[in-house]
């Protein structure tokens, strides 16, 4: 580990100072001047120095690495959910860089520490990662290599089983179904040897502490870019920085066609909502008044703007700030679509503009973290110990190869029958895998 | 200093090439990362594995876009890169323009394939220092002025003064602004490389059995050419006459009848003796044919011209055999009863495409 240098640190300082006279209250936090190869391992690990050993973290490395040298892509900022907050910096980063990183990385930090889906997750867990990793370890030795990386790779196909808001109580708990927390469920009741059981609460803690980061990806990123902005804009630039600043800002919010860059839209919603609420466009009155010019002009001179997106940041998710504050203005300036899929021509289409329909189906995607909601209805289906998924369908199939390999992995863990019962082209099915063949019915 | 992530990292490498956990092997995608180099797109194999789960078919998805563009118009093809980023954990990431040097290709097969760097023959007594215009200076002279590079400096310069006016969009560099190429010099011992490609062009070479020659000879040709400062090439064709043809001819021509191989080797044996003396060359030579020689007695003739001249002269001789829609002939087998155990006669079979890479691999992985 490197000691900031020297000029660096100062620049900290200066605008740790900055982010906190403007009302930001973080963890301290802990920078680190790294390699580009080093901060794409740290990358691949999901932020963490150190995670178990498993293939799927190489290539993720893999990934970053042929996508750094041949330029296609750099990642800018990289910090993690801890009491104190990591975060790293690249030392080939201009100085500009580094006090965009900062101010953007403290913005995270408050984040972290402010947003309600958070209030749960683990703060120490740099360390927890790390024992983790001598966990899996140790179970290497004494289970083998292959057979333990085998059955984390089991696990992690039912690493989206989980429910942040009904997370399945353990032991004292009679089971009451339905149960969303699938992998908490069978963490419990599934017959597995103590070293298996032990690997599957693992994995499924280190899904809880991601979870609110998937919750909030949109408003997290879309707070940091705000603060990095208006930090740099009102106070850390020099003169001569105003161009590079400009362009390296304008990169990170780029939007591609055909895709949608959660910083962007984050930005132009917490833009718009302190816009909103300096000049008190809200309430019953102003929803009331049906003259678009009165409306456009409407200013009340309220200047509440900055107490309400600190208000948001606090008590929202991705999921309500989306449906609350995504005005029909904002979507327009935004240019968003909703695209399909277009079966007789094979291709995706735009679809519609309309803001109700783009609202909808963004909000349908950031559902249950865009996974299908499952849960476990019964566990004794059938009288044979099944173990009984029930898919909430919502009007799209689950794709239904995945859905076998995935249930032939679950049989893996439950050693009796599993089931699945969902809607595929439109009618009620039950598949089944009993450990040697696949079946089908209706249901 | 040896990375925590190594071990993942090659762990991941072997399931892709389905050395360990052969279940994952169903799992692999081909992703890749598409650039561009001169005017050439190239595109960089990007192999990831998806782990099955619960998940929604993504083509009755569709998702939330963003950009210009009427309703009903077309994204793209299925499959391509119109999906929505899902809101993910995913690091921040920031799109670049790409190029791609030949000496980056070169690096990367060479880690793709683990390639040995090669031990040249000769005495590399004499050394060059090898310029490569690789850094910018505030200063230098006229004719190495960066255009581009000068003129954005300008650019902020004037932005950031106030100078600039969108309307009359002006830009004039001063001195400060200008920017120069600079070069760096290495010294590096100087190695003659000599490659004689040879290809069999008989009736039953078809179109693919080409394609895969040349897609195999490119690659061979970046990894030595990264090698050696100094590499000729020399191209032989033979059905049952050899000839020495151009490059252009070597991948096109089509000629039909039989095949002696023989006079291919022939000829090969005269371009050595009167253009490459073998004590201040390196010399190559790749033999892509289907293995069908006319004759036991001039397969015989070949092992002779092999034994006493060619495999002496060289320091690799490489044989890929090519399956043609006729099957795969005899020669392989003949070469590989014949030398069993000369390190510098490698051969490989080619059955299609996909076994491009191990045959590259087998050819040039033992650092010769």
């Amino acid at each position: 580990m490197k000691r900031l240098a020297h000029d660096i640190e100062a620049l900290r300082k200066e605008i740790a100072s900055m982010a906190k006279g403007y009302g930001l209250d973080f963890f301290e936090v802990v920078f680190e001047l790294i390699d580009p190869a080093h901060l794409n391992e740290i990358a691949a690990y999901g932020g963490f120095p150190t995670r178990y050993p498993h293939w799927r973290f190489g290539m993720d490395f893999d990934h970053l690495t042929k996508g750094y040298d041949y330029g296609f892509q750099k990642i800018y900022e990289l910090v993690i959910n801890n009491d104190p907050c990591y975060a790293y910096l690249m030392n080939t980063n201009t100085l500009l860089d580094q006090k965009m990183v900062m101010a953007h990385v403290y913005a995270h930090a408050d984040f972290f520490k402010n947003n309600f889906c958070f209030k749960q997750t683990h703060r120490k867990m740099m360390d927890e990662m790390a024992n983790h990793a001598c966990r899996v370890r140790s179970f290497q030795e004494q289970w083998g290599e292959e057979e333990v990386e085998s059955f984390i790779d089991v696990c992690l196909s039912l690493e989206n089983l989980i429910s942040i808001y009904e997370p399945y109580g353990g032991k004292a708990t009679q089971p009451k179904f339905p149960v969303r927390d699938i992998l908490g469920f069978l963490a419990v009741h599934a017959p597995l040897p103590d070293w298996q059981r032990d690997l599957l609460s693992l994995i499924r803690q280190e899904a809880y502490y991601f979870a609110p980061q998937l919750q909030t990806k949109i408003m997290n990123e879309g707070w940091a870019s705000y603060w990095h902005s208006k930090i740099l804009t009102e106070k850390a630039l020099k003169e001569k920085e105003i161009i590079d600043f400009a362009d390296h800002h304008a990169a990170a919010l780029s939007m591609r066609p055909g895709q949608m860059n959660p910083y962007k839209i984050g930005i132009e919603i917490f833009r718009d909502i302190e816009d909103r609420w300096n000049r008190g466009k809200f309430g019953p009155e102003y929803e009331a008044c049906e003259d678009d010019e009165v409306k456009q002009d409407w200013n009340q001179q309220l200047g509440l703007g900055m107490k309400k997106i600190f208000e948001v940041r606090k008590n929202y998710n991705d999921i309500t700030f989306i449906d609350e504050f995504l005005t029909s203005q904002v979507c327009e300036r935004l240019q968003l679509y909703v695209y399909g899929y277009n079966k007789r021509n094979g291709t995706y289409e735009i679809l519609d503009r309309d803001c109700n329909k783009v609202k909808q189906k963004l909000l349908n995607s950031l559902t249950n973290f865009g996974s299908p909601l499952m849960e476990i209805r019964e566990v004794d289906f059938e009288a044979c110990g099944g173990l009984l998924l029930y898919h909430h369908h919502e009007g799209v199939d689950l794709k239904i190869s995945e859905a076998k390999e995935t249930l032939e992995r679950l049989e893996k863990i439950w050693k009796k029958t599993v089931y699945v019962q969902t809607v595929l082209n439109g009618e009620r099915r039950l598949l089944l895998y009993d450990g040697h063949e696949h079946k089908e019915r209706s249901a | 200093m040896i990375r925590k992530i190594d071990r993942d990292y090659h762990r991941f490498k072997d399931i892709i090439k389905g050395r360990i956990k052969q279940n994952l092997k169903k799992y692999i995608t081909k992703g890749e990362l598409v650039g561009a180099q001169g005017k050439n797109v190239i595109s960089v194999p990007l192999p990831q594995i998806e782990i099955p789960r619960f998940r929604f078919g993504d083509r009755e998805m569709g998702g939330v876009g963003q950009g210009d563009g009427k309703v009903g118009q077309v994204l793209g093809k299925a499959q391509e890169d119109a999906k929505a980023t899902a809101a993910g954990n995913e690091p921040a990431e920031h799109a670049l323009e790409v190029e791609v040097s030949l000496e980056d290709l070169a690096k990367m097969l060479s880690e793709e394939l683990k390639l040995p760097r090669i031990q040249p023959k000769g005495s590399g007594q004499i050394t060059h220092a090898v310029n490569r215009y690789s850094s910018i200076r505030q200063s230098g002279t006229e004719g190495l002025r960066h255009f581009k590079r000068t003129y954005k400096e300008a650019l902020k310069r004037q932005i950031a003064q106030g100078e600039y006016n969108p309307q009359n969009p002006v830009v004039v560099p001063i001195k400060r602004d200008k920017r120069y190429r600079f070069w760096k010099s290495t010294p590096r011992p100087q190695f003659n490389a000599a490659i004689i490609y040879i290809m069999d062009v008989s009736g039953s070479m078809g179109d693919e059995q080409k394609e895969i020659v040349r897609i195999e000879s490119f690659w061979i040709d970046t990894w030595l050419r990264s090698q050696y400062d100094h590499l000729v090439c020399r191209y032989i064709i033979h059905d049952a006459q050899a000839r020495q043809v151009d490059q252009d001819t070597f991948y096109h021509t089509r000629e039909s009848g039989g095949t002696l191989i023989s006079s291919a080797y022939k000829l090969a044996k005269q371009m050595i003796e009167n253009e490459f003396p073998q004590d201040q060359w390196n010399i190559y030579i790749f033999h892509f044919s289907d293995g069908d020689n006319w004759s036991g007695e001039d397969t015989k003739l070949c092992v002779e011209l092999l034994q006493y001249h060619l495999l002496p002269w060289v320091n690799l001789f490489c044989y890929g055999q090519v399956e043609s829609r006729y099957g795969s002939g005899q020669f392989i087998k003949d070469l590989r009863d014949m030398f069993p155990a000369d390190e510098k006669l490698v051969t490989s079979k080619i059955e299609d495409k996909e076994a491009i890479y191990r045959s590259i691999q087998e050819f040039l992985g033992k650092g010769k």
